[in-house]
């Protein structure tokens, strides 16, 4: 049990010193927009798919279970605001991270495990190059970047799948459908869900180089990726809670 | 004046002893082999050299500074006098050949695009790989990794050019080019060239002067040619297994 606690705590600690070093890089040292923009484009198109799926599906989803209770007060009507707010609010950002954790975090630690495994992470630092600097930054800014993208994306993609629900099922009109939308949401619902996308973002590049960064072997790189992929689940959830009770706090 | 001086230098991990006080230099312009069987400590020792990793204890000058008390940005600029040519080559499997070759100009020069094209030319004319590059690293057999390794070495002009197992994993064809462009690069370019190898053929067709390391210990420094009068046993074996290894080799 101490032993548990204490690799715990070391490897947070780790984790930390990491971070700060990232952020070392970030702010004092410039770099090419070439470089971004390839990450961000690579983060982008790997999420893309499954980013589309899942939100369809689940606007879809959210419109029926709550057309299911709604139908009990005949007010079939505020799916649309339902299916809005909860989107925008919570399993927008929650989902898309977390299915870009599950692809884009697990192929970054993949990547950068087996870059470690085949001294290309050494051959970095021999040419003077920092592999936070090169490899580690330019992806924290591409996930900062890419992740609210693909949240507003996946938010209007899970209303467009709320609004098939309304259209086929309660015969509400294209206009009204989304009249009720924007009538329900406010920017604090946007606000929210973007800061909360931007902190999970975070999370997946710093645990995915992070654990990218430690193996020394390839099994050791196949576990890399399951621990990254476990533990940014985890620290997305925890941290959701986190930023949803000071949200609460400070918009109500 | 020796290029590189190591004073008593030993390092063990997890409690196990990998180097226990090593000492030899080498001098500015020499052709310098680092003997030793598989799991000797050599590739640990030539990490030691190039600042990858600090010793546990002792001190290690390169160019009259002493590597082991360094910040990490005068180590970087230490590091700008070494050219490396790891065991697994480590070529970047992101970039082309070209940029792999050009790498420490991008960063480390004020060179233009096109003088940077017209060196990565030169030095690829220079290992008998001209027009190679816009080929990706996946697109090359073991032995040009191992020429486009040595090619990206060479650009920055190095003081020293180290070769961790410069011949492992390569056909016979290709371990005799290696070879002669070893050769031939420290006869024309005067680099002081260190070679790790266990190779005892190919290590004693290089180097002029080496050291034999067995189980993290320095058994023997001083010319090749006093190698074979030796009368110690793990030497000896050494000897018989290297003999054995070209004699299966010329049989085949």
């Amino acid at each position: 049990m101490i032993y548990r606690t204490g690799r715990f705590f070391r490897y947070f600690g780790r984790l930390a010193v990491f971070v700060q070093d990232t952020f070392s890089f970030l702010f004092f040292k410039r770099r090419s927009i070439h470089s971004i923009t390839r990450e961000v484009v690579s983060v982008g198109i790997e999420s893309l798919f499954l980013v589309s799926l899942i939100s369809f599906f689940v606007g879809i989803i959210i419109a029926f279970q709550t057309a299911y209770q709604l139908k009990r007060l005949s007010s079939e009507i505020y799916i649309a605001s339902l299916v809005v707010l909860s989107l925008t609010r919570e399993l927008g950002p929650v989902l898309s991270c977390l299915v870009i954790a599950a692809r884009s975090g697990a192929s970054i630690t993949a990547g950068i495990g087996s870059m470690k495994i085949s001294e290309q992470i050494d051959a970095l630092e021999a040419f003077s190059v920092n592999p936070i600097d090169y490899l580690v930054v330019p992806k924290f800014i591409a996930l900062v970047i890419s992740c609210p993208i693909l949240v507003i994306y996946a938010d209007f993609l899970g209303v467009f799948g709320g609004y098939i629900v309304g259209m086929l099922k309660f015969s509400i009109p294209f206009s009204f459908y989304f009249k009720l939308t924007l009538e329900a949401l406010t920017y604090k619902d946007i606000l929210s869900g973007l800061i909360k996308s931007v902190f999970f973002a975070s999370i997946i590049a710093f645990v995915s180089c992070f654990e990218g960064l430690r193996p020394h072997s390839s099994v050791e790189v196949a576990k890399a990726v399951t621990f990254s992929v476990v533990r940014s689940f985890i620290l997305i959830i925890i941290c959701d809670c986190i930023l949803t009770a000071i949200f609460y706090f400070i918009f109500v | 004046m020796s290029i590189i001086k190591l004073e008593n230098v030993s390092k063990s991990f997890e409690g196990r002893k990998i180097l226990e006080d090593i000492n030899f230099s080498v001098e500015e312009g020499q052709s310098f082999l680092i003997l030793g069987k598989s799991g000797a400590g050599k590739t640990v020792l030539l990490k030691h050299i190039i600042g990858l990793i600090k010793p546990d204890k002792g001190k290690i000058y390169i160019d009259g500074a002493d590597i082991t008390s360094l910040s990490r940005e005068r180590l970087d600029k230490v590091r700008l006098k070494f050219g490396i040519v790891f065991q697994s080559s480590a070529l970047f499997d992101f970039l082309t050949v070209k940029e792999n070759v050009g790498f420490a100009l991008y960063h480390h020069s004020d060179l233009n695009y096109e003088q940077i094209e017209r060196e990565v030319a030169y030095a690829l004319e220079m290992v008998g790989l001209g027009g190679t590059q816009n080929l990706y690293p996946y697109q090359l057999s073991g032995g040009m990794k191992k020429r486009v390794a040595i090619a990206r070495a060479i650009i920055y002009r190095p003081k020293i050019i180290i070769y961790d197992e410069p011949t492992t994993g390569v056909d016979p064809i290709s371990v005799d080019k290696i070879v002669s462009i070893i050769r031939d690069l420290h006869k024309r370019l005067s680099i002081t060239t260190l070679i790790v190898t266990h190779d005892l053929a190919v290590g004693f067709s290089l180097a002029e002067m080496c050291v034999f390391i067995s189980e993290g210990r320095v058994l023997f420094k001083g010319k090749k040619e006093d190698f074979y009068k030796l009368d110690d046993e793990k030497i000896k074996k050494f000897i018989h297994a290297g003999l054995f290894e070209f004699k299966s080799e010329v049989d085949r």
